[in-house]
C-alpha cells in the first residue's frame, strides 16, 4: 500500500500516456498505446526475439564490466600502494579520464569489428578507469592507525595488503563499480545502436527503421527497467557485503 | 631559519634544489604520457599492425594540424561544445530549480521523487530514436537527449545537499530576522554550493559523452559526426584524430569545472584542503 502511495505518479504518467495516445491528443504514430507497447512486448518474448538479442547484451555487458572491474581494480590499488606504478599510470588516467568514451566506438569497431568483441573491449575501457580511481581513492585513504598497528603486529607487506588496505579501499571501490555499471549500459546500447548485427541497440535501431514502433517502445523500456534492476540489485548486494562496516 | 636548515640537511642551496625538485617531478608528470606516444608511433612504424588499425601518430598530427587550418576543427568543436554546454546549461539551471522544489513543496516530492529514483539509474540513451522520431535529427533533439541524461545527477545532487544544510544556520538566520527569499539565496544556496558543485560535475563530462553519441548516430557536423563520416570512409587517420580531438575537449572541459569550483568555492573550507580527484 504504501508502496503504491510512493509509485503512484508513474501510474498517472502511464494513464496520461494511454489516454492521450487513445484520444488521439498526440498521434499514436509518435506515442503508441501503451497497452500496445505491452501487447508487442509479449509478442516478441513469445517468437524469442527480444530474449536472444537480450542474452547478446546482457552477456557483453557483463564480460566488459567483468574485465573492467579485475583489472581496473588492481591497478588502482597497485598505484596506491607502490609509488612507481602512480608515477608512471597517474597522468595517463589522468588524460584518458575526461575522454568521452562514446568517442571510442568507431576504433573499437576498426580493431575488432562489428560483433562482441567491438562491445566488450569499448565497455572493458569505458568502465575501467571510474573502477581504478575508486580503488586508488579507498585505498589511499586506508587508515594510517590501521596500517601502524597491522605493521607493529608484525604483518609482512602483502599480508597488510590484503587484510587491511583491500577491506578498507571496499566502499569507494564499489562505488567506482556503480558508476560503471551505469556506464556500462550507456556504452552497450549507444555502440550497438551506431554498428551492430545483435543485442538490443540493434534491436531497437531496426524496429524504428521499420516502423513497428510500439515494438521499439517496448525494447526502449526494456532496456531502461534492465538498467534500473541492475542499479538495484547491486544496491542490495554492496549493503550485504559492507555491512561489517556498521 | 630553523626550518631552512632541517630542509636542506646536506648544505645544498634551498632554491637550486626547490628547482631541481620541481623539474624531476613536472618531468615524471608527463613521462609516461611522453612514452604512450613513442610507443605508438613506434608500433605504427613496427608493421605489427596495418596502417588501418593503428595509423602512425605522426601521420594523426598532420591530419589534426588540416583540420586546424581548414577550419573543420574549429566548426566541429564549437557545434559539439554548443550543443553539450547547452544541454548542460538547461540541465544545471533546470535541475537545481527541480531539486530546490522537491526540497520544499510536497507535492513537487511526491510527483517527481518516483520519477528520479527510477529514472537516474536508466541507461537514457536508449531513449534516443524515440526522441528522434518525435524531434528529429537536429540540434533540439540532440540538446534533448542532452538535458535528459544530465538533469538526474544535478536534482539527486541538489536534494541531498539542501537536506545537508546545517539547521543551525537556518535558525540563525531566521532569528536574526531574515525573510525565506532571503534564507533561500544567502544562506541555503551557497551552504549547498559543494554538493551541487558535484553534481555538476558529473553532469558535464556526461553532456559531452552523450553530445558525441547523438552526433554519430544523426550524422553532420561535429566531432562525432566527423569522427563516424570518416569510420564509413575507412579513413581511420580522420577516426584516430577525431578521438585525440575530443580527448583534448573532454580534457579542457572538466579542468575548467575543477577551477570553476575552486574560484566558486574559495570561501569554503575544502579550498583549503589538497584536491583529491
Amino acid at each position: 500500500m504504501k508502496a503504491l502511495v510512493r509509485y503512484s505518479p508513474l501510474l498517472i504518467l502511464a494513464v496520461g500516456w494511454e489516454v492521450s495516445s487513445r484520444l488521439g491528443l498526440v498521434s499514436p504514430l509518435a506515442l503508441p498505446p501503451l497497452s500496445d507497447v505491452i501487447s508487442a512486448w509479449i509478442d516478441m518474448i513469445k517468437d524469442g526475439e527480444l530474449v536472444t538479442n537480450g542474452l547478446t547484451s546482457i552477456y557483453r555487458a557483463f564480460a566488459g564490466l567483468a574485465l573492467a572491474i579485475v583489472i581496473g581494480g588492481v591497478l588502482g590499488i597497485a598505484m596506491a600502494w607502490f609509488k612507481p606504478v602512480n608515477i608512471l599510470l597517474a597522468p595517463i588516467v589522468e588524460v584518458f579520464y575526461p575522454l568521452p568514451k562514446s568517442a571510442l566506438i568507431p576504433v573499437t569497431v576498426i580493431w575488432l569489428g562489428f560483433g562482441d568483441g567491438s562491445k566488450i573491449l569499448l565497455i572493458f575501457l569505458g568502465c575501467m578507469l571510474p573502477v581504478t580511481i575508486g580503488a586508488f581513492n579507498g585505498a589511499r585513504s586506508s587508515e594510517r592507525h590501521l596500517v601502524w598497528s597491522a605493521r607493529s603486529m608484525g604483518a609482512s607487506r602483502l599480508r597488510m595488503l590484503w587484510d587491511v588496505v583491500v577491506p578498507s579501499a571496499m566502499p569507494e571501490l564499489l562505488n567506482g563499480i556503480r558508476t560503471a555499471l551505469a556506464l556500462s549500459f550507456i556504452l552497450l546500447v549507444s555502440s550497438e545502436l551506431i554498428v551492430a548485427q545483435k543485442g538490443f541497440g540493434y534491436l531497437i535501431g531496426s524496429l524504428g527503421a521499420n516502423g513497428t514502433y510500439d515494438a521499439m517502445y517496448a525494447v526502449v523500456f526494456t532496456v531502461a527497467f534492465l538498467g534500473f534492476a541492475a542499479d538495484r540489485i547491486y544496491l542490495l548486494i554492496t549493503k550485504r557485503a559492507l555491512a561489517w562496516r556498521a | 631559519m630553523n626550518s631552512t636548515i632541517a630542509e636542506t640537511p646536506d648544505g645544498f642551496p634551498e632554491k637550486a634544489a626547490r628547482i631541481a625538485y620541481r623539474l624531476v617531478w613536472g618531468f615524471a608528470r608527463v613521462f609516461s604520457i611522453l612514452l604512450l606516444l613513442a610507443v605508438w608511433e613506434w608500433l605504427a612504424a613496427s608493421g605489427a599492425f596495418t596502417t588501418f588499425q593503428l595509423p602512425a601518430l605522426s601521420k594523426v598530427l598532420v591530419r589534426i594540424w588540416a583540420d586546424i587550418t581548414t577550419g573543420d576543427f574549429l566548426i566541429n568543436t564549437g557545434l559539439t561544445l554548443y550543443r553539450a554546454l547547452a544541454g548542460f546549461l538547461i540541465a544545471a539551471i533546470g535541475g537545481v530549480i527541480l531539486g530546490m522544489a522537491m526540497s520544499r513543496l510536497r507535492i513537487a516530492r511526491w510527483f517527481f521523487d518516483p520519477i528520479i529514483s527510477v529514472g537516474f539509474p536508466m541507461p537514457k540513451i536508449a531513449f534516443l530514436p524515440v526522441i528522434i522520431l518525435w524531434l528529429g535529427v537536429y540540434d533540439v533533439s540532440k540538446i534533448t537527449m542532452i538535458v535528459f541524461d544530465a538533469i538526474f545527477p544535478v536534482v539527486a545532487a541538489t536534494i541531498i545537499a539542501i537536506q545537508g544544510v546545517e539547521r543551525e544556520l537556518l535558525w540563525s538566520a531566521r532569528n536574526m530576522g531574515a525573510k525565506e527569499r532571503e534564507v533561500l539565496w544567502q544562506v541555503v544556496l551557497p551552504a549547498a554550493l559543494p554538493q551541487i558543485m558535484t553534481g555538476f560535475q558529473v553532469a558535464l563530462p556526461l553532456s559531452l559523452i552523450v553530445a558525441v553519441v547523438t552526433e554519430m548516430l544523426m550524422g553532420g557536423y561535429g566531432l562525432g559526426g566527423a569522427m563516424m563520416t570518416a569510420s564509413r570512409f575507412a579513413n581511420s587517420v580522420g577516426v584516430f584524430a577525431g578521438i585525440v580531438e575530443i580527448a583534448v575537449v573532454g580534457y579542457i572541459m572538466v579542468k575548467g569545472m575543477a577551477i570553476l569550483r575552486r574560484r566558486l568555492l574559495i570561501w569554503h573550507q575544502e579550498a583549503n584542503d589538497p584536491s583529491t580527484a
